[in-house]
C-alpha cells in the first residue's frame, strides 16, 4: 500500500474540459491512473478521452465511487472547486492551479475543519506538480516515466526540481515508493510535517526525502517532527542558498521574510534535528543512496 | 504589489482609519501651495517611495515654512532616496505628500500580515512604535502583542480590545483603537491584502489615534478583482527588467552576478543558481520561464537576461517533463541565431528525448556548450565565463 493514492484510486478531474487537463487526463489513463470521470459545471454529459463529465462533484461520486480529484480549475474559481471535492465525500484532492489568492486559500482551510479529522480531505498543492505512487497511479502533470518503483518517499514544494532527484535516483536505480508536491503557495493543504507522518507510517518507505526552499515555517516545523516522532532516515536538500531577502522567487511561498527561513537557516536547523543534508542539488541522489547504503 | 504610503492611507481611510491631513505634491511649487491649503506652521515633507527606512535616510522632512518646504522638495525630487530596503541603487522620488505635524504623545507599532504558521491573518502590535519591527523583535520582544484572526467571522471586538489594553492605551482612547484595528482588518481582507502596517499610529496630545505612516502590500494572484488597487501600481518604483518579464508572464528577479540563468520551475531555478555558487560562480538572475518552454518563451527570456549588462555567460537548465527537449532545443538555436550572442551559452537538457534534443544542438553549428548534468552545467558556466573573460583582457591589453 503506498500513501494518499494507489491503483484502486478512483479519479475525477475538476476541469477536465480544459486544454491542460485533458492533456494530462490522456496521460494518466496511459499511466495506469483510474480515471473515472471529470467535473463541469454545465458540461455534464459530455465525455473526454472517454470519460463522463458531471455537473458537479455530488453527481460525480455518486455515479463513478470516486475518492479522489485533480483540480485544474482556472484561479479565480479553483478554491471553490476545492471545497466542493471536500463536501462531496472526497477522501484525496490535488490542486495543480497556480495563481490561487492566498485569502480564498484561508477560507479553503477554514472550511475543511468543518470534518471531523477522520472524514477530512486530505489536500496537496496548490501550485504542485502532484503526486505519484510509481508503477501503481499518477495524480498529477509530472512525466511519469522518471520515476522507478521504490522505498523512498518524496515530498518537495517544487515540479521539476523533483524530477531533478526523481531522475537523479533513477541513474543510481533507486525507486521511489510515493512523490507527493505540496507546491509552493505561502498557504497549502498539507505542510511536510503532514505527509512525513504518512510515510513513518506506510511499510513501502524506507526513507524519506524532503526537498524545501526559502520561506514559510514548514521545513522548520518539520525539523522538529523528525527529531520527535520520525523513526526513518531523512534526506533534505532546501533550494536557495543564493536567495536575497525580501524577493519572491517564482513561488508564491518562496520569499525570505522572518527570521529561520532563509536556506542556510533551514539547513542549520534540519541538521540539528538530525536530518542528512544534501549540500547542493547535484548530490541529492547521491545522498540518498549513501544513507541507504548505511540504512541497509 | 506595493503602494505608496500615501495612496495606503487613502485606502485605510476609506474602512475607517483616522490620518493626519495631508496632500500630494509633484513639484516643489505644488508642495509649497498644499502646505498653504493644509494651513498651520509645522508640516511633515515625505518622499512618496516603495521602501521603509525614508526617515534616516533624508526622505522625512520637518519644515516650518514654506522656504524650508522648497528646500526640502529640491533636495528630494528627481533624487534617487537609498535606504537599507532599497539596495544600493535606490528609488526615484517622483512624489512627495505634505501632511500637517501633529503633536505626539505615544507611538505604537501596528501590522497584519499573512501568518504562515497558523495560515491565518495575524495582529502584530507593540507600545514601542517608530522602531521597525525586526528591532523591537530584537530589543523589546516583550512589548509585542499578537493575536490570529478566526477566519469565518473576522477581527472581534474583545481582539481588538484586549490588544489596546496590552498595550497601555488608556481607556477613554479604546474605543478609537478598536475603530482602527477593525478598518485595517476590514481593509485587509476586502482588498486582499498580504501585508498592512502602521509605523508608528500615534495618539497625539489632543487625544487622537492617528495613522502617522502606512503601508500596504497586496496579493498579485488577487489583483483580478480589486482594479481599483491594481491602477494604484508605480512602475517607477520597480526594476525595469522585473517589470518587463512580469508582464510578459515571466518571473525574474535581478541580482548581482554575471551569469545569467534561464530555467524551468522555480525550484529548479533557486537549485541552478545554488549549483552556480557551489562550483565557483555568481548568478546575474533568477529567472522561471514556467512548466513548458516553448521556443518563444526561451527566446523573449534570453533577450530579458541579456538586457542586464553584467551578463557574461547564459546557463540554460530545462528539465523537460512534459514538454520534450528536441523541442526545448529548437527554441534555443532559434533564439541564438535570431538574437546573434556574443558570449558563452551553456545548455543541460534532462527528461523527455534529451538524446534528440543534444543532436539537435551539436547539428546546429552553433557554438553551444552541452552540460548532462546539472553540476557539469554549472561548472562549464562557471569555466567559460572565466576563460571569455582572460581572453577579453588580453584584447583589451593588446
Amino acid at each position: 500500500m503506498s500513501i494518499l493514492l494507489d491503483r484502486d484510486t478512483r479519479v475525477i478531474v475538476q476541469g477536465i474540459t480544459g486544454r491542460m487537463a485533458r492533456f494530462h487526463t490522456k496521460d494518466m489513463l496511459a499511466y495506469g491512473t483510474n480515471v473515472v470521470g471529470g467535473v463541469v459545471p454545465g458540461k455534464g454529459g459530455e465525455t473526454v478521452e472517454g470519460v463522463p463529465v458531471f455537473d458537479t462533484v455530488k453527481q460525480a461520486v455518486e455515479a463513478t465511487g470516486a475518492d479522489a480529484s485533480l483540480v485544474f480549475v482556472p484561479p479565480p474559481f479553483a478554491a471553490d472547486s476545492i471545497m466542493e471535492a471536500a463536501d462531496a465525500g472526497i477522501r484525496y484532492c490535488v490542486c495543480i492551479t497556480d495563481g490561487i489568492p492566498a485569502q480564498d486559500m484561508i477560507r479553503v482551510k477554514r472550511y475543511m475543519y468543518r470534518y471531523p479529522k477522520d472524514k477530512r480531505m486530505v489536500l496537496t498543492g496548490p501550485n504542485c506538480a502532484g503526486t505519484i505512487s510509481p508503477g501503481k497511479a499518477l495524480l498529477g502533470i509530472m512525466p511519469g516515466h522518471i520515476y522507478l518503483p521504490g522505498n523512498v518517499g518524496i515530498i518537495g514544494r517544487s515540479g521539476t526540481l523533483g524530477y531533478e532527484a526523481a531522475a537523479q535516483l533513477k541513474e543510481r536505480g533507486i525507486g521511489v515508493s510515493t512523490s507527493v508536491g505540496i507546491g509552493g503557495d505561502p498557504i497549502n493543504g498539507s505542510s511536510f510535517r503532514d505527509i512525513l507522518e504518512c510515510f513513518e507510517w506506510d511499510e513501502d518507505t524506507e526513507v524519506i526525502a524532503m526537498i524545501g526552499e526559502i520561506g514559510g515555517p514548514q521545513e522548520a516545523e518539520a525539523a522538529e517532527y523528525i527529531r520527535d516522532h520520525i523513526s526513518k532516515p531523512v534526506i533534505a536538500y532546501v533550494a536557495g542558498l543564493t536567495a536575497p531577502k525580501g524577493r519572491t522567487m517564482g513561488h508564491a511561498g518562496a520569499i525570505i521574510s522572518a527570521f529561520g527561513e532563509s536556506a542556510s537557516e533551514k539547513v542549520e536547523i534540519l541538521s540539528a534535528a538530525g536530518v542528512t543534508v544534501a549540500e547542493n542539488p547535484a548530490v541529492i541522489g547521491e545522498t540518498i543512496a549513501r544513507v541507504m547504503g548505511k540504512a541497509a | 504589489m506595493d503602494i505608496h504610503e500615501y495612496q495606503a492611507k487613502e485606502v485605510l481611510s476609506n474602512f475607517g482609519v483616522a490620518i493626519p491631513s495631508g496632500a500630494l505634491a509633484y513639484s516643489p511649487e505644488q508642495a509649497a501651495y498644499r502646505a498653504r491649503e493644509l494651513g498651520g506652521d509645522k508640516w511633515i515633507v515625505k518622499a512618496q517611495v516603495h521602501a521603509g527606512g525614508r526617515g534616516k535616510a533624508g526622505g522625512v522632512k520637518l519644515c516650518n515654512s514654506e522656504h524650508e518646504i522648497h528646500e526640502a522638495c529640491d533636495e528630494m525630487f528627481g533624487r534617487k532616496l537609498v535606504t537599507h530596503q532599497t539596495g544600493p541603487e535606490g528609488k526615484g522620488i517622483y512624489r512627495v505628500y505634505v501632511e500637517s505635524a501633529v503633536p505626539i504623545d505615544r507611538e505604537i507599532y501596528l501590522g497584519f500580515v499573512l501568518d504562515r504558521s497558523s495560515q491565518r491573518v495575524m495582529i502584530v502590535a507593540s507600545s514601542e512604535g517608530g522602531m521597525e519591527i525586526e528591532e523591537i523583535s530584537a530589543e523589546r520582544p516583550d512589548s509585542i502583542v499578537r493575536s490570529i484572526v478566526e477566519p469565518a467571522v473576522g477581527l472581534q471586538e474583545f481582539q481588538a480590545r484586549e490588544i489596546a489594553f496590552n498595550l497601555g492605551v488608556e481607556a477613554r482612547l479604546v474605543q478609537q483603537m478598536v475603530r482602527t484595528l477593525q478598518g485595517c482588518y476590514a481593509a485587509f481582507n476586502d482588498l486582499d491584502a498580504t501585508m498592512v502596517e502602521i509605523n508608528p499610529l500615534v495618539i497625539t496630545g489632543d487625544d487622537r489615534v492617528l495613522a502617522l505612516d502606512a503601508k500596504m502590500s497586496f496579493d498579485d494572484n488577487a489583483l483580478f478583482r480589486h482594479p481599483q488597487i491594481s491602477e494604484l501600481r508605480d512602475k517607477s518604483q520597480e526594476d525595469p527588467r522585473e517589470s518587463r518579464a512580469a508582464d510578459r508572464g515571466l518571473s525574474y528577479v535581478g541580482l548581482d552576478g554575471n551569469i545569467g540563468c534561464i530555467v524551468n520551475g522555480a525550484g529548479l531555478a533557486m537549485a541552478t543558481m545554488d549549483t552556480i555558487k557551489m562550483a565557483g560562480g555568481e548568478p546575474a538572475n533568477f529567472l522561471d520561464i514556467g512548466g513548458g518552454a516553448s521556443p518563444e518563451r526561451v527566446a523573449k527570456a534570453f533577450r530579458l537576461v541579456l538586457s542586464d549588462k553584467n551578463v557574461q555567460a547564459v546557463l540554460v537548465n530545462i528539465f523537460a517533463g512534459i514538454n520534450r527537449c528536441d523541442w526545448v532545443a529548437e527554441g534555443v538555436v532559434q533564439a541564438l541565431r535570431e538574437l546573434e550572442i556574443d558570449i558563452p551559452v551553456i545548455v543541460r537538457l534532462a527528461g523527455t528525448n534529451v538524446e534528440e534534443g543534444q543532436k539537435i544542438l551539436a547539428q546546429s553549428g552553433l557554438p553551444i556548450i552541452r552540460a548532462t548534468t546539472l553540476m557539469e552545467a554549472a561548472e562549464r558556466a562557471v569555466g567559460a565565463w572565466q576563460n571569455d573573460l582572460s581572453q577579453n583582457t588580453k584584447v583589451r591589453a593588446v
